[in-house]
């Protein structure tokens, strides 16, 4: 069985495909991108702005226990059409990275199960290879740092 | 079902890790390798064949007997910087998928 969330990433390239294969429903799959209620629960944000449709935008913001900001993103949708694709650009405020470029693509596979393509264009190399190294850089990765120590055992033998 | 087949699944498992860890500084038979560990025979063939599946370890036939090198290559895949990053998403379209389950549950694909 193929692992159902495939990233890739070429070698001096700027951009990233994500694929993920859900048990769900496309029609279901797509309220994840539409229901706000849904993108509050999932994303654990809030959805401060969600106009879903050509020259249309988007604005999430999270906030701490203290009622702080500490996150804020936002972009605007160049194209939306139902069940099939949104193109949007993506941009934390006040950070380094600068906006991506997405295009969401979604489709029913035979078997009934919605599947996500996500196409990310970043504007350099670095930045598209600083956003990949970003798990490792928040440490929400603490089994891949085991198997590191593991890796780095082996190859110094 | 069919178990994943790959790098890090075959990882998972200490008995696997410890086969590879075993094979770092020697290349050894099957028979070498099941007289290192409690295990029955066949359950480390079985470790053996998935390592061998999963590109960590290559098979050389010498007469009878069958030796098994570490793949260096396979090995350097598992520390592949793209690996977390597909983890961090894949966490994240797990919640959002056991999310919509939940809220529908008449609705499996």
């Amino acid at each position: 069985m193929e692992p159902k969330t495939r990233v890739k990433a070429e070698d001096g390239q700027q951009d990233l495909l994500i694929t993920r294969t859900f048990e769900l429903p496309l029609p279901l799959l797509f309220t994840a991108y539409t229901d706000p209620a849904i993108i509050e629960q999932w994303m654990g944000t809030k959805v401060l702005k969600l106009d879903n449709h050509k020259h249309g935008g988007w604005q999430f913001e999270t906030t701490n226990a203290q009622g702080q900001v500490v996150f804020r993103a936002g972009g605007v949708i160049h194209e939306f059409v139902p069940d099939q694709k949104i193109t949007r650009t993506f941009e934390i405020e006040n950070a380094p990275f600068g906006p991506q470029l997405e295009f969401l693509e979604f489709e029913s596979l035979p078997n009934g199960a919605g599947q996500l393509r996500m196409h990310i264009v970043y504007r350099s190399v670095a930045q598209r290879n600083q956003q990949l190294q970003l798990p490792f850089a928040k440490g929400l990765n603490l089994a891949h740092n085991r198997l590191q120590d593991i890796v780095g055992q082996l190859l110094t033998r | 079902m069919n178990l994943r087949r790959d790098a890090f699944q075959a990882i998972a498992d200490p008995t696997r890790r410890a086969i590879l860890l075993l094979l770092a500084s020697q290349s050894l038979t099957a028979g070498a390798i099941a007289a290192s560990f409690d295990s029955a025979r066949p359950t480390v063939s079985k470790h053996l064949q998935i390592l061998t599946e999963c590109e960590l370890l290559t098979q050389e036939q010498k007469g009878r007997e069958m030796y098994y090198h570490l793949n260096p290559v396979g090995i350097k895949a598992i520390a592949d910087f793209v690996e977390p990053f597909r983890q961090m998403w894949d966490e994240r379209f797990n919640q959002l998928e056991a999310l919509l389950k939940a809220r529908h549950p008449q609705n499996p694909a």
